[in-house]
């Protein structure tokens, strides 16, 4: 009993540093990532011992910054909800993770350990619900900063979410058709194995459509370019206009957080998380030879694997978010309501009806 | 008596409570103050926007913010102690300023001037558009969410203004035009330059171009946003790209050709919808065809060979020189002399008459007359000393040139006496300031952007 809970504390606390982490470091990579598409060096200023490390000493500093700051709160807010906004924002963000299987299970001493922080059966609805429950700090944080910028900001944050959330969700559901459950942990490993014989099973092959509306609904979710429109720069400043100090750095890490959550997912559903084709619990199938390879040396594979895919898929994302403009308010919703949404439909339907055909 | 127009501010102070029809809720109209910091609001003006939900309602403009008293000041120095204020009108292409202040003197003085100074002229008003309209389209970029698109063009504009370095030894505060001609000539070697920085910005455009023309999101933003009619565009005084863009074919260079621009052939891109998308089209086709003249220009510079030969020592950039003493560096620059101004070469230099006119009212001598004999030192003082100087006849004169926003026109009036008695600019981007409430008003807040990003507001011109 106690070491089932010091095992699962062990998980948690290593998404936890992974997460934060890789959050960090995503400040410095998203930095470098634009200087190289923008013909520039980019941050390499901030020294650590007299040396620049590639201007990696940027991340630490930038969180020097947010701790040392002023922390304001505007004459006439609401002291407390202005305070608990950026406290949801990145609460919901981070649990979220709790529902990601990062491996398959790791046997070690005799004991079955998931590798995963909490074995939900339905971790998917887990995850999106804690995705939506997310944007209730973005809206607080536009009303009670009584700014009316912060409130254009929350404005168009909760009706982007309302119309992304319903696409994603259907978008989904094509996925769940073909895999027949919730549980990531079990999806994932019907990942494994091929279809048809030379394509991995995984759910970019199966389901195409459901993975561009995906992609695209969850980058909404995530509202950066060219869906940043609650935080809209240039028009609006964004929902988080009033914040300062380590309040709007927890906005700022939230975006990090859910970019990485969203790579997650997507690895999970649609590239076959932890998996890599031909290596199964059995050793690595290569061309019809069997190479037996260490159980452990196995799962440790798996934690590698989906991490590169989350990577690739970060970076994916940064490149979207430095190529792109940004919509507006009403095309946004159309591309939602009257786009995606139908398309979504339709992939159901037609899923429906070939698996009713196969079965 | 007419009733004055309510403020956006006076109308919600005063407004009656309305209620939706539909759910008997009460419904108010928001305030919202964009400006005079706001990251769109580059140039510094305020908007004072009546939002119902995201689509401005009623909006007021508010400018003044930069204003530094141009024309009070151009009255209280010499004709020629002007040149470095319209540096400080549109800090975007400030040699077309210059070019139009001076082209407006020599008109009241009715002074003719070499041709080479009118190609060279053209030459940096060219290149200065093309750089104006670099930054209005990557700024508009920008404002949307591009922000890449931006880099691109500061990065050709770098190009450009490199050349611009080069040629007046400044980037921005160049004082490049005298009355009369210019301030120095061509370095050598600048025509091969120009084509190297043209190759580089081309490859820009071609990369923007891929980049963003096609890009739905951007088409969808541009198109049918900002728009305004032949009729309104018209009435309210617009020219330059943005009345071109409503398809009128008003361009100063080709309906008052001035200078030697009846001499290049170069097409007035024109647009049928006047919104922001044929704007940014018209930009786009606008660096195309500056570039061309240019290019015909520097084939048919008339004059030779312009740079000093140095007597001893390697000789150096002028503008490289200042920048290494401003980083201490002496010791790289002691035995160098300077690439400098070609006047030093004295009158007897071939290169002086090619860019100044060779009139002592007017043109200062070249320096080795200053200080080589006493006609030049009287000549030069008579120029420089106060109560003297250039002394144009008495009369008013209006002279426009195609700025890089449209119609800059200088009105000069002349008491006799070496002191303009008034000077008047007609700023392009004043005329669009004043409509701006018929391209805004019925949009949304999101198209604010763009729509303000193509007017190309440049506060030191808009506010003088």
């Amino acid at each position: 009993m106690i070491w089932d809970i010091v095992i699962k504390l062990v998980i948690a606390g290593a998404v936890f540093f992974f997460v934060l982490n890789l959050a960090g470091a995503h400040t410095w990579l998203e930095r470098k990532q634009s200087a190289v598409m923008q013909d520039r060096i980019g941050a390499n200023r901030a020294t650590l011992f007299g040396q620049r490390l590639l201007g990696i000493p940027h991340s630490i500093a930038d969180a020097v910054k947010m701790f040392t700051k002023e922390d304001f709160i505007p004459a006439n807010a609401d002291p407390f909800l202005h305070t608990l906004a950026p406290f949801l924002s990145v609460f919901f963000a981070m649990v979220a993770f709790a529902g990601i299987p990062f491996g398959d299970h790791l046997m070690l001493g005799g004991r079955m350990i998931e590798l995963q922080v909490a074995k939900v059966d339905v971790a998917l609805l887990y995850i999106f619900a804690m995705l939506s429950l997310g944007v209730y700090g973005v809206i607080l944080a536009g009303y009670a900063s009584r700014s009316n910028y912060a409130l254009l900001g929350a404005m168009r944050a909760s009706a982007q979410m309302i119309s992304y959330e319903i696409a994603l969700g259907a978008g989904i559901a094509g996925i769940v058709m073909i895999y027949g459950t919730l549980d990531l942990q079990e999806m994932v490993r019907a990942q494994g194995g091929l279809a048809w014989g030379f394509l991995p099973k995984w759910g970019i092959f199966l389901q195409p459509v459901a993975f561009f509306i995906f992609l695209t609904a969850a980058l909404a979710e995530t509202k950066r370019t060219p869906f940043d429109l609650p935080e809209g720069e240039s028009e609006i400043i964004g929902y988080f206009v009033e914040y300062s100090g380590m309040k709007f750095g927890m906005f700022f890490l939230t975006d990090f957080v859910e970019t990485i959550l969203v790579a997650c997912l997507a690895t999970t559903l649609f590239f076959g998380g932890w998996q890599i084709p031909g290596l199964s619990v059995a050793g690595f199938n290569f061309f019809g030879h069997l190479i037996a390879v260490n159980p452990v040396i196995y799962a440790l594979l798996g934690v590698m694997s989906f991490t590169l895919k989350v990577l690739i898929f970060c970076w994916l994302f940064m490149a979207i978010r430095w190529t792109l403009p940004r919509f507006r308010y009403d095309q946004l919703m159309r591309l939602g309501w009257q786009y995606l949404f139908p398309i979504a439909i339709a992939n159901v339907v037609i899923t429906g009806l070939i698996l009713a055909l196969v079965k | 008596m007419e009733q004055p127009q309510k403020t956006v501010q006076q109308q919600l102070e005063t407004a009656t409570r309305s209620y939706d029809p539909n759910t008997g809720l009460e419904t108010r109209d928001m305030l919202l103050n964009i400006g005079p910091s706001h990251p769109a609001m580059h140039g510094i003006i305020r908007i004072v926007a009546k939002l119902d939900g995201e689509t401005l309602k009623d909006i007021d403009v508010e400018i003044g913010y930069l204003h530094r008293a141009f024309e009070k000041m151009s009255e209280t120095v010499s004709y020629n102690g002007v040149m470095p204020y319209t540096d400080r009108l549109n800090y975007v292409s400030p040699l077309i300023n210059n070019m139009g202040y001076c082209m407006a003197i020599e008109k009241l003085l009715d002074l003719p001037v070499s041709e080479r100074a009118h190609y060279i002229r053209v030459i940096m008003s060219e290149i200065s558009r093309v750089t104006d309209h670099l930054t209005c389209v990557g700024a508009s970029a920008m404002e949307l969410g591009a922000f890449t698109v931006f880099l691109y063009m500061i990065k050709a504009r770098e190009y450009l203004w490199e050349l611009v370095e080069v040629v007046t030894g400044a980037r921005l505060t160049i004082s490049y035009c005298r009355v009369g001609g210019l301030k120095s000539d061509l370095p050598e070697g600048f025509a091969e330059k120009t084509h190297a920085a043209f190759a580089e910005v081309r490859k820009v455009l071609v990369e923007v171009d891929q980049l963003i023309t096609r890009n739905r999101i951007f088409f969808d933003r541009m198109k049918g946003t900002g728009k305004i009619s032949k009729e309104d565009a018209l009435s309210y005084g617009m020219t330059g790209p943005f009345l071109r863009s409503t398809g009128v074919n008003y361009d100063v260079r080709k309906d008052f050709p001035y200078a030697i621009y009846d001499q290049v052939k170069f097409e007035v891109p024109l647009g049928t919808s006047g919104d922001n998308l044929d704007r940014y089209y018209v930009r786009m086709e606008e660096m195309e065809q500056s570039m061309r003249i240019v290019e015909q220009c520097l084939k048919q510079i008339p004059g030779g060979p312009v740079a000093v030969d140095p007597q001893t020592g390697k000789p150096m950039e002028a503008s490289e020189m200042v920048d290494r003493a401003k980083m201490g560096q002496i010791d790289k620059i002691t035995d160098k002399i300077a690439i400098t101004d070609p006047t030093l070469e004295g009158s007897d230099s071939r290169v002086h008459d090619k860019i100044l006119v060779s009139e002592k009212r007017v043109s200062l001598p070249a320096k080795e007359d200053t200080y080589g004999n006493i006609e030049g030192l009287m000549n030069h003082f008579k120029l420089v000393m106060f109560g003297h100087g250039i002394r144009p006849p008495k009369g008013e004169v209006y002279f426009p040139v195609e700025g890089a926003n449209g119609e800059l026109g200088f009105y000069v009036v002349s008491d006799g006496t070496d002191k303009a008695y008034r000077v008047r600019v007609r700023p392009p981007c004043f005329t669009i300031m004043s409509g701006l409430h018929k391209l805004l008003v019925g949009e949304q807040m999101a198209d604010m952007v763009p729509t303000f990003g193509s007017v190309n507001m440049i506060g030191g011109e808009l506010d003088r």
